[in-house]
């Protein structure tokens, strides 16, 4: 299946096609050697960081894990954008824009391996925690983004969903309450064509997710979501918007989900080897390494020395969680509220000093 | 009688209900070709067609409110919530029109869906995938609440839950799916969905458990007999209505209660099942009525899952203490 756009109906922005040829002028910001290697550098992490999650996951020693193969650059391209006043309010594959936020990789395998200290991220510390039932970040976002309204601040809510999200009730009402309210929120959907087994095609009728916007009032357009270039101006144009008081956009970035939904999942079951594969072609590292080296004089040497140094943090990171205890287990009574109850303290009592 | 486990024999109750009543159909996320991220109606959409075995988008209210529309209008929907987790968009549903249309139209509109959803914990699964939310289920009139414990039990309940002319809650808990494997006949025999079963006999204690606490209370009762001590064991199956006939002759038999579930401690079943033997049998009862649940907090991330989930130990030392009690 190809990846559904409609470029009639409104036109998919890119910078770089799949090989890496600029098909526009490139924005502002990416004619800095620094900002593409920073781009790229952040994609191959998260790269880098899944393949780790999956074998620590496949040898027992991290839970159910959802790889963002193949999306990196709509995370990354999200994130670089975004400002520290911002707040993130992800989905659960969003790994590589949570890392470029500050998240640390030690959390992030926490987070995955079953214990909560994953969530309390020690810098953004206003992001919100990956959000498993899906869509209802979406209201959320609208929440945070009506607070910055209300105490004059100048952030921006950004909430990321699938496409599968467009189809809960939480998208349409959250999206209907940032275009009344004018809030300074940008949604972003990744499309990467499945909900688990559920095709893009039979999940909505609608020719682009993005047309989704119509309904509440506010502008939407479709980014090529492998195109980290693409994927960050199109951002920073809806966060400058956000900011100047004009209010949300929804963004659709097209891409594709290489691996299966999650390591609970065979995508064998439902979608074709060769469908995968064609889209293989289209992934957003190769490409930017192609514009890398024909135009930054990127050399092999120079991605060796980031692989390796990839590796290097990400192994650090997996042995200091793998080393890390768990919690204490009265930890469970201690968080619910602000002050336990006297119930819980009885619970907890009974648990002994676990 | 081919042996199957609970996740099989599920499957065999769904696809047996298909093949005798064209208005069954099977709606849910990941139902069709997938056949279920457990795999419960794995094959069903390519032996009953794409038309009667159908995914929807991920769109939860729709498919409880859909649900209902369509037995209104005749059909046997049996819908699928991918997890308990992620039912709580279709209570809406449930709670203001399912459980409600046949009393608002005075029978002349009725609701006869089944609404099925993985449930429990025990799988170090993620976050929103372990709850245990029938009491607020059981809290709605007009519903019913169904939970099996073994795959014999899934084939017989499911049945019955399509067949009910009333919305029944279909919970299965995911522990089990693989777990133990019996010979279930695949004969079509519906079990009744208003009584409790009783698993075991014995003289000293009642043990009460429905789900996959079924298992722990099992264990317990082992260990207790080998302690000389002998336990009832009942499966409460039917959570709503409650067999409360059942419950209330053993433990005028027993005088001793022990109620097992893995969802929270406060306003959970077992304060009903309680409350009813406080009301109805306090001449029998020797000793205070014990319950053993989940805590009061949220289902913790998986490191600390097990520290949540009751088990046999804490189902013994409640036992040991309303046995010393008298
Ligand atoms: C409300 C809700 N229903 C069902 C699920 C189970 N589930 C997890 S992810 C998923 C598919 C999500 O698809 P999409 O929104 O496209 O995101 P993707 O997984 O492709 O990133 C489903 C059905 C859930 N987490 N939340
Ligand atoms: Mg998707």
């Amino acid at each position: 299946m190809p990846i559904q756009a409609d470029h009639e109906l409104s036109g998919v922005t890119v910078f770089l096609d799949p090989a890496g040829l600029p098909v526009l002028d490139l924005p502002r910001f990416a004619r800095h050697r620094e900002t593409l290697v920073a781009l790229y550098s952040a994609m191959v992490r998260t790269r880098t960081f899944d393949a780790k999650a999956i074998s620590l996951q496949r040898t027992g020693r991290l839970g159910t894990y959802a790889s963002s193969l193949g999306q990196e650059a709509v995370a990354v391209g999200i994130a670089s954008a975004m400002s520290d006043e911002d707040v993130l309010l992800p989905s659960f594959r969003e790994h590589g824009a949570q890392l470029w936020r500050g998240v640390s990789l030690e959390e992030m395998f926490l987070f995955w391996g079953g214990d909560e200290r994953g969530n309390d991220f020690a810098v953004a510390r206003q992001d919100f925690p990956v959000c498993i039932p899906v869509a209802s970040q979406f209201p959320h976002a609208a929440g945070v983004a009506l607070a910055m309204v209300q105490k004059g601040e100048p952030g921006v809510a950004v909430a990321v969903g699938g496409d599968g999200a467009t189809s809960k009730g939480d998208f349409y009402e959250a999206l209907n309450m940032v275009g009344i309210w004018t809030l300074p929120a940008v949604f972003v959907i990744a499309n990467n064509q499945w909900a688990i087994s559920v095709p893009r095609v039979d999940q909505t009728r609608a020719r682009a997710l993005a047309d989704k916007a119509v309904a509440a009032g506010i502008p939407g357009e479709q980014v090529d979501g492998n195109d980290v270039i693409a994927v960050r101006e199109a951002i920073e144009r809806a966060l400058v918007r956000a900011r100047s008081g004009k209010g949300g956009t929804l963004i659709e970035c097209l891409t594709y989900r290489l691996g299966d939904h999650t390591t609970a999942d065979d995508a064998s079951r439902y979608r074709a080897d060769e469908e995968v594969s064609s889209h293989w072609s289209e992934e957003p590292l190769v490409r930017l390494r192609a514009y890398l080296v024909a135009h930054h004089g990127w050399a092999k040497k120079d991605e060796e020395a980031l692989l390796h140094g990839c590796r290097d943090q990400i192994e650090k990171a997996a042995e200091a969680y793998l080393a890390t205890p768990p919690q204490p287990v009265r930890s469970m009574f201690e968080y619910l509220y602000a002050d336990p109850t006297q119930d819980q303290a009885a619970q907890a009592g009974e648990l002994g000093d676990a | 009688m081919p042996e199957c486990t609970m996740i099989e024999a599920i499957r065999m109750a769904l696809s047996r209900a298909l093949k005798e009543d064209p208005d069954v159909i099977i709606f849910g996320e990941d139902v069709g070709i997938d056949g279920g991220v457990f795999r419960a109606t794995d094959g069903l959409t390519q032996r009953y067609g794409a038309s009667r075995v159908r995914d929807t988008p991920l769109s939860e209210t729709a498919i409880a409110g859909m649900a209902v529309g369509a037995a209104a209008h005749g059909l046997r929907p049996v819908a699928e919530i991918q997890f308990t987790g992620f039912l709580y968009p279709a209570l809406d549903q449930l709670a203001n029109h399912a459980s409600r249309l046949r009393n608002r139209t005075r029978g002349r509109l009725t609701c006869p869906l089944v609404l099925r959803a993985p449930y429990g914990g025990g799988i170090k699964a993620p976050e929103h995938h372990s709850e245990s939310t029938e009491a607020m289920l059981a809290h709605i009139p007009g519903l019913r609440v169904v939970i099996p414990s073994s795959p014999a039990r899934a084939y017989g309940l499911l049945l019955a839950a399509i067949r009910d002319p009333d919305p029944v809650v279909f919970f299965e808990p995911k522990r089990l799916y693989r777990a133990i494997r019996e010979p279930v006949e695949d004969d079509g025999m519906a079990l009744p969905i208003n009584k409790a079963v009783l698993l075991r006999e014995g003289a000293d204690v009642t043990l009460v458990a429905w789900g996959a606490m079924i298992t722990e209370a099992n264990e317990a009762a082992d260990q207790l007999a080998e302690m000389g001590i002998s336990a009832d064991l009942i499966d409460l199956a039917s959570l709503k209505p409650l067999d409360r006939g059942t419950i209330r002759s053993s433990v005028e038999k027993t005088g001793r209660c022990v109620i097992v579930h893995e969802a929270p401690l406060t306003a959970g079943l077992g304060a009903e099942i309680a409350a009813d033997l406080a009301e109805h049998c306090m001449t029998s009862l020797l000793a205070p009525i014990r319950r053993v649940t989940g805590f009061d907090t949220v289902m913790p991330y998986f490191r600390l899952e097990a520290h949540y989930m009751p088990d046999a130990a804490r189902i013994l030392k409640a036992v040991h203490n309303v046995m010393e009690f008298a």
